[in-house]
């Protein structure tokens, strides 16, 4: 598990300023009007958006740091803390929720370990919750990275997790 | 792919694909919605190429991944056209049978068939399943028919003619006097007059006009925009192209959730096709009328399903409402009026303009015409998303179409308009829905989510789930929202955990009221919605956890324990073994017991116990 983290780092994030330039280069930036596309391309490119990303992206655009950090901080799916190797999103939606979508949540917490928005020591997992997938009819709903566990329990939950556990492992 | 530069050769080109001659024997149509998808449509796919390709029948079997067939539950779907054999639930294992004896044959495979859970009865045919034959598809006509990716399949179906019709026949004013006419109100909960809207946004001086398509879909347990946006993303460019044409904007923009990847990839794929075909972008169909669209990810905020926070957001900020007016259609994107419609209210358009507004008239109600689209979730047997006509009445929809509660429990309630709305109870069953009756009795129509309820859910901590929400999604520039839901969820996590006073309910009410008057958009003058419906019509339940600190329904943890009966406990070890808390003592063969120290009330006991032998007390 461990090494799988550090192989990640590895291979991942190359010099942040050059991520950076090569965004606003791409995306043609010359105004605050496209901040979020431009923080949405770097996050994807970084994993997650660090404090040397956003000064960089700041100098670039003229755009004051506290300005973004505003925008960083308003919108879920920001994060300045770089991610697990894999993102359960568990839903917290209405429909998720009246089928026991609470009890999914509570389940996983309890066996990594974590709250929301917390990755776990190995950086194997980190745990978010969302508003709501759209995908309703099959709650309560647990995505991991982009596959999609429908009609859950705490149960099912614990195995689809040991599932990805035993994939690296 | 060509261009089409006038009405003549969109015609032609019509003709030419539906005389095209079906040389497949039979096509079989796979739904290809997030929902199926979930539930392992990319295997069956694969399967069904497989089997095809190894058979060497290509020539006479076409596959086909559709639209959202809406019905989400028995996924991955399969229809077999042209007689519509309906599969639903189809795994891997299945794929030969339905090629060598569906496909191949024309035979039903009774074993795959639906069986009516009302009825018993089993289903061979997509039009004889009470989920579908029961509603009035009209917006959702499509979805389960075409290749949402492929043109020329919604060509074919009359595709962009409304567009053609509004350009060729009709000024941009007498396209708003047909919608105003047909009094088709916003789909995306408020219930604007849609036709109205759009001539405040012409009549606003300005060159530079922009039309919104709002696809931020965000009340949690709504889905029926992102099926639109995967299923048929060429009819909502056809109705903004419309609207576009109507008020007089070049630019347009889909401000869409992130969360919706397929609804992204659709529309983008679209666009590009309907540029390259001359759909969009300069001249459109050969006339003066030019407008393009961009699409631009939500980056995940309730609150931008507001107008103004919408465009707070697009214009890179934080997204923040302001108050109203000015309004968009005066002062908008980048100060330039702009009409913002939601992506049902599109999907509408080409329908309004294609039939007239006299036929779109005769469905519905009186000032609620045409149909909307429900996504029906919660303790329901058939969930999925349902269109019905206005007026049409909750029972209809949760017991004949949704077929009923599962298991043997009572219908309690319907959660209608999510995190604004309110709860329906047992006593408004047989009331015709639209947005004027919703309203009278506490709820709203909102975007369409409809959440039922049964017995075992508790009200008060319903109520408190949706304070909590929309406490973590008010935005924080006003202080009635941002405080006052504070307190709400404070007051309504204390009666959950059985520390709440006498005197809070109407402490409840009074800052409800208060947030209702004074907060300065939607989210925060709705929020108090659930709590005060659910006070009105469920309000010995909350006096139950204030004076007897008791959850009747069992489900606030601090209010119930798990208990296991010994009369009815076998000693089968079943829960032990799933108890991950190694909470539950017991030899084999013996009545087990439930360690109360170390229970963290999961409730996975209580599901898997096969002898009901675990209550809750």
């Amino acid at each position: 598990m461990k090494k799988s983290a550090n192989d990640q780092s590895a291979s991942g994030p190359a010099p942040i300023q050059e991520a950076v330039k090569t965004v606003i280069d791409t995306l043609g930036i010359s105004s605050e009007s496209n901040l979020i596309g431009v923080l949405q391309e770097v996050q994807a490119r970084c994993g997650y958006l660090p404090p040397e990303a956003l000064e960089a992206i700041s100098r670039r655009i003229k755009i004051p740091l506290s300005r973004i950090y505003g925008v960083v901080s308003f919108y879920a799916q920001f994060y300045t803390e770089p991610h697990g190797r894999h993102t359960i999103r568990c839903c917290r939606g209405t429909a998720c929720y009246v089928r026991g979508g609470q009890r999914v949540i509570d389940a996983v917490k309890a066996e990594l370990g974590v709250e929301e928005e917390q990755t776990t020591e190995d950086m194997m997992f980190t745990l978010q919750t969302v508003a709501c997938l759209g995908a309703c009819a099959l709650g309560p709903l647990m995505v991991v990275d982009s596959t999609y566990h429908g009609n859950m329990d705490p149960r099912k939950a614990l195995r689809v997790l040991q599932m990805y556990q035993e994939d690296s492992g | 792919m060509s261009r089409i530069d006038s009405l003549q050769e969109l015609d032609v080109r019509r003709q030419r694909l539906s005389q095209r001659k079906e040389d497949a024997l039979r096509t079989i149509t796979l739904c290809g919605g997030t929902g199926c998808i979930a539930l392992g449509l990319a295997q069956v796919y694969t399967a069904f190429e497989h089997e095809i390709q190894q058979r060497g029948i290509g020539d006479k079997i076409r596959l086909k991944r559709t639209g959202c067939h809406g019905f989400c539950e028995q996924g991955p779907v399969v229809v077999v056209l042209p007689e519509r054999f309906f599969y639903p639930g189809v795994q891997v294992d299945d794929v030969p049978a339905i090629i060598e004896q569906t496909a191949l044959q024309g035979k039903v495979i009774d074993d795959l068939c639906y069986t009516d859970p009302v009825s018993g009865c089993k289903v061979a045919y997509e039009h004889d399943v009470p989920f579908y034959n029961l509603q009035e598809r009209l917006v959702f006509r499509h979805n389960g028919e075409l290749d949402p990716t492929d043109l020329d399949d919604y060509i074919v179906r009359d595709g962009y003619s409304a567009l053609a019709k509004a350009l060729c026949e009709m000024s941009p004013k007498e396209v708003i006097e047909e919608v105003k006419l047909s009094e088709l109100r916003g789909r995306g909960g408020a219930g604007f007059p849609t036709g109205l809207k759009w001539e405040l946004c012409r009549k606003s001086p300005g060159d530079e006009k922009y039309l919104i398509c709002n696809a931020d879909e965000g009340d949690p347990g709504a889905f029926m925009d992102r099926s639109l946006l995967e299923g048929s993303p060429h009819a909502i460019i056809e109705g903004m192209l419309v609207a576009a044409y109507a008020i007089g904007a070049r630019e347009g923009i889909i401000y869409v959730r992130a969360e919706y990847p397929l609804a992204v990839r659709n529309v983008n794929i679209t666009l590009q096709q309907a540029r390259e075909a001359g759909l969009l972008g300069a001249n459109i169909l050969g006339s003066q009328f030019s407008f393009d669209i961009s699409v631009h990810e939500g980056a995940g905020a309730f609150v931008c399903g507001e107008e103004t926070a919408l465009i707070a957001s697009l214009e890179g900020m934080r997204g923040m409402p302001r108050p109203r007016p000015p309004f968009p259609t005066q002062s908008g994107y980048k100060g330039n009026p702009t009409n913002i419609n939601n992506v049902e209210t599109f999907a509408n358009i080409p329908l309004i303009i294609l039939n007239g507004q006299q036929w779109y008239r005769a469905i519905g109600t009186e000032g609620n015409r045409g149909t909307k689209i429900f996504a029906l979730a919660g303790k329901v047997r058939n969930t999925g998303l349902v269109e019905v006509p206005m007026g049409t009445t909750l029972r209809q929809i949760i017991f004949d179409i949704g077929g009923g509660i599962p298991g043997d429990r009572e219908f309690k309630a319907a959660q209608m308009g999510g995190p604004s709305g309110g709860c329906v109870p047992a006593q408004y069953l047989d009331l015709p829905i639209d947005y004027d009756s919703l309203k009278e009795i506490g709820a709203i129509m909102g975007s369409g989510g409809l959440i039922v309820m049964d017995e075992a859910t508790c009200m008060v901590d319903v109520a408190r789930f949706f304070t909590d929400f929309v406490q973590e999604e008010s935005c924080g520039k006003c202080t009635p929202c941002r405080v006052g839901t504070k307190l709400m969820l404070e007051t309504l996590t204390d009666i959950t955990t059985g520390n709440g006073q006498p005197g809070d309910i109407d402490r409840l009410v009074q800052l409800g009221q208060m947030i209702k008057k004074a907060s300065l958009c939607g989210l925060g003058q709705t929020a108090p919605n659930p709590v005060l419906s659910t006070i009105r019509y469920f309000r010995p339940e909350y006096e139950a956890h204030i004076r007897e600190h008791k959850c009747p329904a069992g489900v606030c943890h601090e209010l119930i324990a798990y208990r296991i009966d010994p009369e009815l406990c076998t000693g089968c070890h079943l829960c032990v073994r799933n108890c991950p808390q190694n909470a539950i003592a017991g030899e084999p063969k013996q009545p087990h017991e439930i360690m109360a120290d170390r229970c963290v009330k999961c409730g996975i006991c209580h599901d898997v116990c096969k002898f009901s032998a675990v209550v809750i007390e």
